[in-house]
Order: C-alpha cells, then structure tokens, then sequence
C-alpha cells in the first residue's frame, strides 16, 4: 500500500526527515511514535503535499504510483487522507457545501456521480449519527468557533464521509478528553478492514489502547530508530524515549 | 460628415451651451438655474484631477480626454433585454426612459420618466445634489436628459422593483447622464435591483445621479449590478437622506466596466435612522473600480454598517475611501466601518483611506481594514480534501464575500446579488484559466 524509503526533508532549509523507512502492508495499521520535534508532523505533510515541505532524497510509492509527482488533490483522489492535527478555519465556508464539494470531488475522480443535496444530506446525517456528533455541525463555518474536541471530530467525520484508503492521523488525540477520544477512536475502528490502511502519529500511548495498531514504529532525529508490535507503545509509556535512544 | 466632438471639461461646457434651450424642461426658470449653477461650477473646476483629495487614487483624464458625443439611440432596434428579477421592471436605454420596453401595470406606486415629469419637481429635484461640491453632479446637472421619478406613498410595501439601464451605442463614445428621483414616504417599503450593462466592446460613460429621500419609518433596500462593458466608464453618485427610524440599505456589486466610481453620501438625518452599505468590487485585468463613501450621522441614536470586499486579479486597481462623520448631536452613534482586499495578481493595486471624524462624546465608532492574499494553509486543507485548486480558489474567494453580502436584509435581494456574484467570479477564473 505505502511504502516510505530513505525519505529526507527540509523545511525552510532545515533538514527535519535525515532517511525515513516505512513500509505500511494493505488492511494494517501502523502507530509512529516519537518526542516533539522528531519529524512525525513533517512527515505526516510530507505524504499530504504540503508546499514548503521539500523532499531532498528518497521515494514515497502509494499503490505502485509515485505519490511524491502528485498534486495534493490528486493524492486525495487516490485514496490518501490527512487528518490534520490543527484543523483549518474556513470562515464563510459553510461545513456542509465543503464536505459536498469535496466528497464530490473525489467521487468524480473515482468515476462516481456526483451526489445531489439531498442525497449528500441523508448520507452526512448517517455518519454524522455514527459518531454522535450534532447535526448542527453541518450549518457552521468549517471549523470556525468550534472547540479543539469538535475540530477533531469534524476531522473524522470527513474521513468517514470520503471514505480514503489509506489515512494518516496527526495527533488527532491531542487535545481530546476521555468521551472524545472513544468517539474518534470508533470512528477510525469503524474503517478498519482489508482494503484500509492507516499511520497514526501520536506522542501518547493513550490513543493506541482505543486503536490497538498492527506495528508501532519510533521516529526521532528524523529516523525510524525502533519498530515492534503493539507492546513496544507500552514500554515506551514505561520507560520514555530516553531509553530508545540509548538502546 | 461629422465633426470629432470636443474633448475634456470644454466639450462637455460646448454642448450644453449648444443643447441648452432644447434640453427637457428649458422653460422652467427654476431647472434653468439650476442647470447654469451646475454649468458655472463645472467650468469653474473642471474634472476633478487627483491634486483633490476626493480623488486622489481615481485619475479621470481616460474620461476627459475620450471626447463624448450624445447617443444615437435606434429606437425600433430589437433590443435583447436580460430577464427581470420579479414583475416590475423599469427599462432605461442610454439613459433614458423606455416605458414601451418597461412593465409597471403591477408596481402599485409610481413610476414615471423624468424628462415629461420635471415640471413637478421643483424643490425635490437638486435638493440633495450637490453640483457645487461634486463636478461629476455638476456634469449630471447641466447636461441630464432624463431618468426615474419613483415614489413610494406612505405605508405601502411596494415590494421588488427592477432597473435595467442599457447602453447600446456601440459606433461611437457617447455620454448619458440620468438623473434620479426616489422617494419612500412615511412607513413605505421598496427593493430596487438595477443592473446596469452595455456592450462588450462600447466605450461609453454613464453618469447617473441619485437623489433618495427615505422618510419616517420607510426601509430601501438598494441594490446596485455594476455589470457596464469592459471598456465603459461608469461615475454614479448617489445622495441619501434618510429621516427618524428610517433605513437605507446600499449594495454595490462593481464588477464591469473599464474605470467606475461608486460615491455615496448617505444623512442620517432624524433620532434612530439606520444605513447598510455593503459591496463587492471583482476586478480583472485593466480594470479600476473606486468607492468613495461618506456617511453623516447628524441625529442622535443612529447606527450604520459598512463591509466593503475588493478582489483584485491580473493588472487592476482597488479603491475605498470612506469617511464616517459624527455631528455634535449625533450622541450614541454606533458606527461601523470595515473594508478588505484580497489580492490575487502581484500587479493588482489596493488604496484605502477610511476616515473618522467626530464631533459627539457618547459614541461607539469603529473602522478596519485589511489587504491580504489567499491563505496557502486555508487552499491547502481544501486540496487534500480532494478538492482541485482553481476550485478551491473560487471556494475561499466567494467565503471573502460572503461577510458583504449577510448584511442585505432583505433575503429577495441578496439570493440575486449572490447569484450575480457567482456568476462574476466564474467569469473572472474562466479568464484567468
């Protein structure tokens, strides 16, 4: 599905990623986790396209296609999610035109018909149902006025209604009590099968008892140092980077 | 054979002298005054030139040196007219009143040409123009033809009233000057959308002025479609005066034309009166679109809202200057004042001056304004959304709108300006594309 190699990086000059190896299998969902400044963001930007985000070395192949010669919107049409870890405002930018506008986008790359509004409306009421979210969330901005909790949500919510092949989750936890947690964590587990793919970014185990991950890999210094199964998020909680590092 | 006409202020003074006696309402001592008042203070000042404050980003010598002739219009022309809003419609071409073209049976209030009803007018026409302040009323004073007489009587929702202003000389530059008259009397309602258009091609100025009384307790809702032709100059001034618990709402919509000046000036004249005025300027290449507001509150309990967007592409030019000033009675005014550009060529140009002059104590007055360019982190979220970037584009640009289009009131017009809007801005990334 995606496979990372000796990816490097720089943003405004700095090199951030120094030679990162990753290879995500389809149907499994892998954890990176890592100390603040280790380059999970840079990464999770990296994937998404993001300009001033510059890829000095390396290859990322997304399905055999290479993800790196693509447009943001092009990636996205090919299956690939970013759920951000600080969700955009978009004042005057009604929540539902948006999803609409984007799910239709992607279903018109896809080959798909447009939905109409009504059409779109009973199926955002489905997820929005699924998630317990409000149904107002629909009428608002996007993103605007909402809290942190909310943002989030609204983050899945989208996921849940472009239905991406392959999603990378930015701390989608940060920021999140108990309640929100669940509801995010069911809303990702909720995707879960053969077909789905997932890399969620995270600097707390926290997240990984709700979304229990294939593999768990350790980025810092812009290097995956460490990869294991799903016991390697609890040691890490145990013992702290620190020990990473020294091992 | 026909002679160039006479360029500049000269030309204009050469054929009012030449019209005078065969202009509407020639016999009417009063309209003769007024008509050599405005004849003597144009040739006093001429076009105004940028060394005016008034006009210091807008330089008018395109429309001085164009050299203006009257138009000829063919009156059996089978003219193409866009579809109205609603039922009644009145239709100017050139700037004069085609009632065979017009559907008023339906309007309820009245709605009559100018030129046949100027007899009528004394005291009501000129009584809130300005030709000694303004040249380009002074313009309109002197060389007027014809335009609307609308009056609204009291307590009457006269509902939604269509004006289309046409121009259809396309052979040479020719120059209309409508004048204006619109009243709502106590307690009346009216919505007037008037779109104003011409040829792709034509190089032609319009130069309308209005004079708007809103009496007690009357509501206008005033929405004005800038949509003239790429190569036309379009000067309007309007003068509002709006009286206790009055409200007057003003939207502008610039998006055609080669050079346009929206100048309001808007009273507030009597206790609780209220003003919206709101507009869009989408300008493309080539294109210099100025509003230049000046809002007096001279009564107490007064409030007014100003949002004021500009979307500047290729090689065009942005104005706002607005100016909000408080008289020593005005006590408890709330103003409100915002103006913002977004630019999306690095050879688009914004000038803005907003301005505050207060003379009460107990007021709440407040401007802003910002110049900026699309947000990249805002364009890329929509991106990995699935969302292609001209796409995208247009999404952010039409959510930069949309603050000065929720303060029109009434939901009829503002399905129409948003609708017009639209259908700008797709014009506008089709040309870019």
């Amino acid at each position: 599905m995606l496979k990372i190699e000796g990816l490097t990086a720089e943003v405004d000059g700095k090199e951030i990623l120094k030679g990162v190896d990753l290879e995500i299998p389809t149907g499994e969902l892998h954890a990176i986790m890592g100390p603040n400044g280790s380059g999970k963001s840079t990464l999770s930007y990296v994937l998404a396209g993001r300009e001033g985000y510059e890829v000095t070395g390396g290859s990322v192949t997304f399905n055999g296609r290479d993800l790196l010669a693509m447009e943001p919107e092009e990636r996205a049409a090919a299956g690939l999610f970013l759920a951000f870890q600080y969700p955009v405002e978009l004042p005057g930018v009604g929540n539902a035109t948006f999803l609409r506008t984007a799910l239709n986008a992607i279903r018109r790359a896809r080959g798909e018909s447009d939905l109409d509004a009504m059409q779109f409306l009973k199926l955002a009421r489905q997820r929005l149902k699924e998630l317990h979210m409000p149904e107002e969330m629909l009428k608002r901005g996007v993103n605007v006025g909402f809290s942190g909790g909310e943002k989030k949500r609204n983050e899945v919510l989208q996921m849940a209604l472009l239905q991406p092949r392959f999603a990378v989750l930015d701390e989608t936890d940060s920021g999140l009590d108990i309640d929100a947690l669940r509801i995010v964590a069911d809303g990702v587990n909720a995707l879960r099968g053969p077909e789905f793919s997932a890399l969620v970014i995270t600097h707390y185990q926290r997240l990984l008892e709700y979304i229990v991950p294939d593999r768990v890999h350790v980025l810092m210094g812009g290097r995956i140092v460490r990869s294991g199964g799903p016991e390697l998020a609890q040691e890490l909680e145990a013992s702290g980077y620190a020990s990473v590092q020294a091992a | 054979m026909t002679a160039m006409p006479q360029r500049g202020a000269e030309g204009f003074l050469h054929r009012f002298e030449g019209l005078r006696p065969r202009l509407p309402g020639a016999r009417l001592p009063w309209l003769e005054a007024l008509r050599d008042g405005a004849a003597a203070a144009f040739r006093a000042q001429g076009f105004p030139t940028r060394r005016i404050e008034a006009w210091k980003y807008t330089d008018l010598r395109a429309v001085a040196d164009a050299g203006f002739d009257e138009p000829l219009t063919i009156l059996d022309d089978g003219l193409a007219l866009p579809p109205a809003h609603g039922a009644a419609r009145a239709v100017l071409v050139d700037g004069r009143f085609r009632p065979d073209l017009s559907s008023l049976a339906d309007a309820g209030f009245t709605v009559e040409g100018l030129a046949p009803a100027l007899p009528a007018q004394e005291g009501r026409l000129g009584a809130l123009a300005r030709p000694e302040q303004e040249p380009l009323t002074a313009l309109n004073t002197m060389l007027f033809e014809d335009g609307l007489v609308i009056t609204v009587p009291a307590g009457l929702a006269g509902g939604l009233l269509d004006i289309l202003s046409l121009a259809t000389e396309s052979e040479r530059p020719a120059a209309f000057h409508p004048r204006h008259l619109i009243r709502l009397e106590k307690g009346a309602s009216l919505t007037l959308i008037e779109s104003a258009t011409g040829p792709a091609e034509a190089r032609y100025l319009h130069n309308p002025v209005f004079e708007i009384e809103v009496e007690e307790g009357a509501t206008l809702v005033h929405a004005r479609l800038q949509q003239e032709g790429r190569h036309a100059f379009q000067l309007s001034t309007v003068y509002a005066r709006v009286a206790a618990g009055g409200t007057y709402d003003n939207f502008t919509l610039n998006a055609g034309g080669r050079l346009v000046r929206n100048e309001i000036h808007v009273t507030l004249a009597g206790p609780k009166a209220a003003c919206h005025m709101n507009g869009a300027q989408l300008l493309g290449q080539g294109q210099h679109a100025d509003t230049t507001t000046f809002l007096e509150h001279a009564a107490p309990d007064c409030a007014s809202r100003q949002t004021y967007k500009t979307v500047l592409a290729g090689k065009s030019r942005g104005v706002f200057q607005g100016k909000i000033l408080v008289r020593r009675a005005a006590q408890r005014t709330d103003g409100y004042q915002m103006n913002q550009a977004l630019l999306l060529s690095p050879d688009a140009e914004m000038d803005s001056k907003p301005q505050l002059e207060i003379y009460a104590d107990d007021v709440k007055c407040s401007h802003g304004a910002t110049v900026g360019e699309l947000d990249a982190e805002q364009l890329f979220y929509l991106r990995t959304r699935g969302i292609p970037e001209v796409q995208a584009r247009s999404m952010l640009v039409e959510a930069f709108l949309t603050e000065a289009v929720e303060g029109i009131t009434d939901p009829i017009a503002r399905g129409i300006l948003e609708t017009a809007i639209a259908g700008c801005w797709e014009g506008q990334t089709e040309k870019a594309a």
